[in-house]
């Protein structure tokens, strides 16, 4: 969300029209190796990109703001970097101008929280590790380069439930899998917003309320 | 339920299949997961970038092969694409695995797609091909009973998707909008989004549909359609301004807690969403009372509410100053946005104060009055350890600049530059920093001074216009002389004394800018002759980093100074070393130089002393070779073909098998034409003895030789070194503005202030003060402060002069050496109207500002000269009546009907009777004054016969007296052939009588205008002849007259021609429709349309007596190609020139 831009028709190939530009994690030590990105296209430039947020976040003190002005790489000064550091960790947004600079710093609190929950403290090997899993919990907060979704709970609730998923095709090993992960899928999204987290496998009743 | 069942057990055999497969390969799924683990512990286990490379080669090597062989199961799969990603996030590249990772999301269970969709979004962008195979499965997913694969698929759309895929997937996305799951309707919205985005007009059928989401029962799907309605809003803020009330209704409830605590974040409802709606409603409101008016009240109330307890609310808090000013205001809310910021300013937590910058920064335009509230505050940020602070401070600065505290604030800005490592900050200060220098500047001193720090730290980064601005305000000058000439003499003075430093290295730009200035203006200095600079100049010559383009330059510089002195060692020297040299350019300067040496007249001329501002006149025709080319030809040499005719020549020449008879049976199409044309007989016979030098390539520069601003001193050819006189101008006098006095009221009040607490300050705190009184001097009376925007307003230091007031005061006699092509720009024809003396001064200020193409045919000077004199003897009424007119000077309606003005001349037409029905029978031109005095009036007309061109001279005898021996003689000129002796007598012209002559002219040299003079004596009485001069113009097109042939003809002769001329002209939006274009040129360069054939056309015409052209004319994506051949060799050329004119006015 916070993390792209909206496509400017006139922007040069580096920032392809409304691809989301996120570059969470960016732990110390060596950039690349474990900085986890949806960057502009490039090969060499999300690189670059990523060495020199790396280099750009890494030698700010403590006691210095959260705000970062862009350089060129990134798309000129309509764009900012929005870090916050956890540790080891670097969270580092890419926004423009039309987000508020402390609700994405709040946003990567959320995000950070949200992993918590989901890796049950987390630590960042877990991040490592599951690249892809990672990925797929900012992408139900983040859709797009927008903000979808910012409320913890159904967020967890959407993964939760995607993880059990994941547990039970492991565990049906020589079950018809398929068939039964679609059954099984068909509840995520029955759980009312304003409940948390709910029992969700035995929600199948529901299933002829849709098409 | 059914249809699931039945998908259900149709996946089962195949299920089954999958699972025996990956059996078979006896890969355990334990296995498989920790490769990645392995891989990623290998990694981190190596301690040089090399070795890392070697692993991650070999791992890809292997993860080809196994994502290619044939039984690698799905899972498999997609613990390969894990590893892939991991592999692509370390910078290597893995484009094999693209396809897999769509066949994945294709083909596997919802695991396995979910990883595929996401290799696909991770590894593809916007625009790569194989996203178009990915289309299929978003399209079966979305349609899939399954709502995680939906989910999916709505993900995947909103990351990336193919613009021209988007109606494929429309219509099912807008289903999903009613679709029972929030979820899903949440994400359809984003999906839309995402569409909006990227192809705005294939949603804005569905806009109705985005209300809905708006007014949906759930907040997210309510949330996410904020996104389009923001970004809609920004666009066309006037469109939506009915949907006030809902959003003020929306933020209100949210404020006032009625969303499900769920939406909480650290106890404050659903932050985000009211950002978002602040932002809207900043921008319905925006200039707005009325919208406005609405929001005020839950503004108000957000404020209230915003308690401070929490990083999130201080985002509330922010957007909503933010928007407070933004919208039409209001006192008290201002008040209280002001107490915030204040909240935000001397907060001690970093971010908050940088916030309170930036919310400076951004109210300073309205309330200058708070910057002096947080100066202190400000000054302490100036020294902020942060560079981001710093920055934003700068920033702030730059906003309230003026002509008092400009240069404290430059320079803290040059010494953050100076800090300052990145090219991006560098650029953007500079700019800053020249933009106020030039705006602000004290005295000449710091101004140049300012400008070389600049150039020094800016060096080769900055933006190009920087320089090119500062060399033009020196040589464009301001108010007043006296001023330019210290300014110039500072920067000689200012730079000799840089270039002496030893060992100094300077940014090529400056060099650049050093070397010009030094070569225009060193003849300022008293002593010091330029051997002197000669010698410094030679030295950055022959310096090894000095690059080519710098050379260039500073060559340029020396051959101008060479021009003032009368030997120069250094320059023997240079000459020398430079025309053995390597480079050819420096050898080609070199050589120029040594030529212009050996004839110090030719050479003075040729570089006269500060005439930098003059324009260049550029023969670009080089009709000066004309003679030349004639002699060559006389002697037998073959007239000049351009490279492509000469290819196609070529060409055909390799079919030797086309023998005549059969030559012509092809050549009705078009299309064969082009490669068919051979030389034909007619190309040696030449029908005019001009020079069969095409001009092509001179009138191709006329669109871009536009010399402005900084002198363009090297051309294609080389030197350009002609220069114009110089005439007279006088500058406009730009009072500087005198707003101090005010401010220095408040500036005193507010140093007293300052004085009174620095009392109890530490030394420290009083050099801060004292920064503080200088940094904000004249703030506080809002027309001391400069806004960023509004700077119109304030009156520059170094003011530039428009070009136009530069060369308005020219005198007109000056006009005779100016070969201007003012029949050029289309801008003239609003003058046509107006024959007062100063439209013609305006015309030639234009024209000034053009090249002139080939003097020879141009000698509009003359001609304007002459008809501005005629027009001071009267004001001749009648003509402004007609409307401007396209052929300027001639004023040719060509196919009009007989015009309205004409009934001003009635009485005079309607004595000679047989002239008004020859007016009636045939185009012709309004009738044209040409001459006048007191007693006698000669006008004349324009009468395109088909065969030829009558020219009617109209003498009117005003007086009550008889005109004897009245003679009208045109003076006979290589140009033209009048068919009757050129002379003819009226022994006697009775009072109140009007004769008339006719002559038949004809064309005998060609060319694009050309005046035909002539005069009338007369004797009144006894009295000596008196004798009035009077020209008119001619056109080329005066001659063009339309060849009515069929395709078949044109075919025929269009082979039958050897001289063509092929040039792309650009075409503006409205002549991309052909048959437009066309007809532009059929009315207004009377050329025959012969046909159209799709986008091409093709059209005739012929030049009196019988010479022909023709045309091919294609168009095609704004360009349009235009092909003209003709048995005249420089007919096409003269042509083509006319029609470049044509095409671009219209």
């Amino acid at each position: 969300e916070r993390q792209r831009q909206p496509p400017r028709p006139s922007q040069p190939p580096l920032l392809p029209a409304a691809a989301p530009l996120r570059f969470p994690l960016v732990p110390n030590g060596r950039p690349a190796h474990q900085s986890a990105g949806c960057l502009p296209k490039s090969e060499d430039t999300q690189q670059q990109i990523i060495r020199e947020t790396f280099h750009l976040v890494s030698k700010r003190d403590e006691n210095v703001c959260n705000f970062l002005e862009g350089g060129l790489l990134i798309g000129g000064s309509d764009n900012k970097l929005i870090y916050r550091h956890y540790a080891t960790l670097y969270f580092v947004f890419c926004v423009d101008s039309s987000e508020s600079e402390l609700g994405i710093l709040d946003l990567i609190q959320v995000f950070v929280e949200t992993l918590d929950k989901c890796f049950e403290n987390v630590c960042e090997l877990d991040l490592i590790f599951h690249v892809d899993k990672v990925h797929n919990i900012l992408a139900e907060m983040v859709m797009g380069g927008m903000v979808l979704e910012t409320n913890m709970n159904e967020i967890v609730t959407q993964i939760d439930a995607q993880n059990k998923l994941e547990k039970s095709e492991a565990g049906l090993a020589g079950a018809p899998a398929r068939a039964v992960s679609a059954v099984k899928n068909m509840n995520l999204p029955e759980i009312p917003r304003n409940i948390n987290i709910g029992d969700i496998s035995i929600k199948v009743p529901n299933l002829p309320s849709f098409k | 339920m059914s249809d699931i069942v039945e998908k259900t057990l149709t996946a089962l055999p195949g299920l089954f299949l999958q699972h025996q497969a990956a059996g078979g390969s006896g890969v355990p799924r334990v296995s498989v997961s920790s490769r990645l683990g392995s891989l990623i512990r290998s990694i981190t286990a190596l301690t040089s970038k090399h070795e890392e490379e070697k692993l991650i080669q070999q791992e890809l090597a292997s993860l080809k092969a196994t994502v290619a062989a044939p039984n690698t199961t799905l899972r498999l799969m997609k613990e390969c694409m894990v590893r892939l990603i991991y592999c692509e996030m370390l910078g290597y590249e893995s484009s094999f695995g693209y396809i897999h990772a769509i066949k994945l999301a294709q083909q596997g269970n919802l695991l396995e797609k979910r990883v595929g969709y996401l290799a696909v979004s991770l590894f593809l962008h916007e625009n790569h091909e194989l996203l178009l195979l990915l289309v299929n499965t978003v399209v079966k997913d979305l349609q899939s009973t399954n709502l995680v694969e939906v989910c999916m698929a709505l993900t995947i759309v909103s990351q990336i998707f193919p613009r021209e895929m988007i109606p494929a997937v429309l219509p099912l996305i807008e289903d999903k909008l009613q679709h029972s799951k929030e979820i899903i309707r949440r994400k359809a919205v984003q999906a839309l989004y995402k569409f909006h985005l990227i192809a705005p007009n294939q949603v804005q059928h569905i806009h109705v549909k985005f209300r809905k989401a708006l007014c949906d029962r759930d907040v997210g799907v309510m949330a996410a359609s904020l996104h389009i309605y923001l970004r809609m809003i920004k666009e066309n803020p006037s469109a939506y301004k009915d949907l006030t009330g809902s959003f003020v209704t929306i933020l209100k409830q949210v404020v006032g807690g009625k969303l499900p605590v769920d939406f909480n974040y650290h106890s404050v409802p659903a932050p985000w969403l009211q950002i978002q709606l602040l932002r809207i409603l900043g921008l319905l409101g925006k200039d707005d009372p009325r919208t406005s008016e609405l929001t005020y009240d839950v503004l108000d109330e957000s404020l209230r509410r915003a308690e401070l307890s929490h990083n999130i609310t201080y985002a509330i808090l922010f957007e909503c100053v933010h928007t407070i000013y933004t919208i039409y205001p209001k006192p008290e809310l201002l008040e209280k946005a002001a107490r915030c910021i204040g909240k935000f300013v001397l907060s001690p937590k970093i971010n908050l104060k940088y916030l309170g910058l930036k919310a400076l920064t951004y109210v300073i335009q309205q309330d200058p009055n708070l910057a002096l509230q947080h100066q202190m505050t400000i000054i302490e940020c100036l020294d902020h350890p942060d560079p981001i602070i710093k920055r934003e401070t700068l920033e702030l600065l730059y906003r309230i600049t003026n002509a008092q505290n400009v240069s404290v604030i430059v320079q803290k800005m040059l010494e953050y530059l100076q800090q300052s490592k990145e090219e991006y900050i560098i650029i953007s200060l500079v700019g800053k920093i020249a933009e106020l220098a030039e705006k602000y500047a004290p005295g000449n001193e710091w101004f140049i001074q300012t400008m070389n720090a600049v150039f020094s730290v800016g060096g080769d980064v900055m933006h190009p216009d920087i320089p090119n601005n500062f060399l033009r305000l020196l040589a464009e000058g301001f108010d007043d002389e006296n001023e330019d000439k210290q300014l110039r003499l500072y920067a000689v003075q200012s730079y000799l004394s840089l270039l002496e430093i030893e060992n100094a290295l300077y940014p090529q730009r400056f060099l650049q800018v050093m070397s010009w200035v030094l070569g225009e203006y060193s003849y300022l200095l008293d002593k010091g002759t330029p051997e002197i600079i000669i010698t410094k100049l030679y030295r950055l010559l022959i310096n090894k980093s000095t690059t080519s383009e710098t050379k260039a330059w500073i060559m340029a510089a020396v051959t101008k100074l060479t021009s003032q002195t009368h030997s120069s060692k250094t320059v023997e020297k240079l000459i020398q070393e430079f025309s053995v040299s390597l480079d050819t350019c420096m050898r080609q300067h070199a050589f120029e130089l040594k030529h212009l040496q050996e004839n110090v007249e030719l050479m003075k001329s040729l570089l006269p002393v500060d005439k930098s501002c003059e324009d260049l006149v550029v023969d670009a025709s080089l009709s000066f070779l004309d003679g030349f080319v004639a002699e060559g030809l006389d002697q037998g040499a073959a007239p000049y073909k351009p490279h492509h005719q000469r290819q196609e020549e070529k060409l055909s020449q390799g079919k030797v098998l086309n023998f005549e008879p059969y030559g012509l049976s092809f050549s009705s199409t078009m299309s064969s034409s082009g490669c068919t044309g051979r030389q034909s007989p007619a190309g040696i016979s030449l029908s005019s003895d001009v020079s069969g030098n095409s001009a092509e390539t001179g009138q191709k520069e006329t669109n871009s030789l536009k010399l402005e601003g900084v002198k363009k001193l090297w051309g294609k050819e080389g030197y350009l070194p002609k220069k114009e006189n110089k005439a007279g101008s006088s500058p406009e006098l730009q009072p500087i503005a005198q707003d101090s006095t005010l401010v220095e009221n408040v500036d005193q009040m507010i140093m007293k202030k300052d004085q009174s607490q620095a009392l109890h300050h530490s030394e420290e705190e009083a050099e801060k003060q004292r920064l503080a009184s200088t940094l904000f001097v004249g703030l506080g009376s809002e027309s001391a402060v400069s806004l960023l925007g509004k700077t119109d307003t304030v009156s520059h230091k170094f003011r530039r002069k428009s070009k136009i007031n530069d060369t308005k005061n020219r005198e007109v006699t000056s006009t005779h050496n100016i070969n201007c092509s003012s029949f050029s720009p289309l801008s003239n024809a609003p003058y046509e109207d107006n024959d007062h003396l100063n439209s013609f001064q305006d015309k030639e200020d234009i024209g000034l500002k053009k090249c002139s193409l080939g003097s020879e045919f141009l000698e509009s000077g003359l001609k304007s000269e002459s008809l501005t004199e005629l027009h001071l003897v009267e004001n001749f009424s009648a003509c402004s009546l007609s409307p401007p007119s396209l052929f300027e000077d001639n004023s040719m309606e060509i196919f009009h009907p007989p015009h309205p003005t004409l009934s001003s001349f009635a009485n005079e037409i309607s004595l000679t009777s047989s002239l008004l029905e020859e007016l009636n029978e045939h185009v012709h031109s309004d009738l044209v004054e040409l001459c006048n005095n007191e007693m006698l009036k000669v006008s004349s007309c324009k009468i395109w016969k088909d065969d030829c061109l009558l020219l009617v001279w109209l003498i009117v005898n005003k007086s009550s007296l008889e005109l004897k021996n009245m003679n009208l003689e045109i003076t006979s000129t290589e140009n033209f052939k009048i068919l009757e002796h050129p002379g003819f007598c009226f022994p006697v012209i009775e009072a109140e009588s009007t004769k008339s002559i006719q002559h038949h002219v004809q064309m005998e040299k060609l060319f694009t205008e050309e005046d035909l003079s002539g005069c009338v004596k007369y004797k009144v009485e006894e009295d000596p002849y008196i004798q009035l001069e009077f020209s008119i113009t001619l056109s080329l097109l005066d001659f063009i007259r339309p060849m009515k042939i069929c395709t078949e003809d044109f075919g025929k002769l269009w082979l039958s021609f050897a001289n063509d001329v092929k040039q792309n002209i650009k075409i503006s939006d409205s002549q991309a429709n052909l048959p437009f274009a066309l007809k532009t040129l059929q009315q207004k360069l009377r050329l025959h349309i012969v046909d159209i054939i799709g986008n091409e056309g093709i059209l005739a015409c012929h030049l009196l007596p019988s010479v022909p052209c023709l045309l091919h004319l294609r168009a095609h994506e704004g360009m349009a190609a235009l092909w003209f051949r003709s048995s005249c060799s420089t007919l096409p050329d003269y042509l083509l020139y006319q029609c470049q004119k044509v095409m671009e006015e219209s």
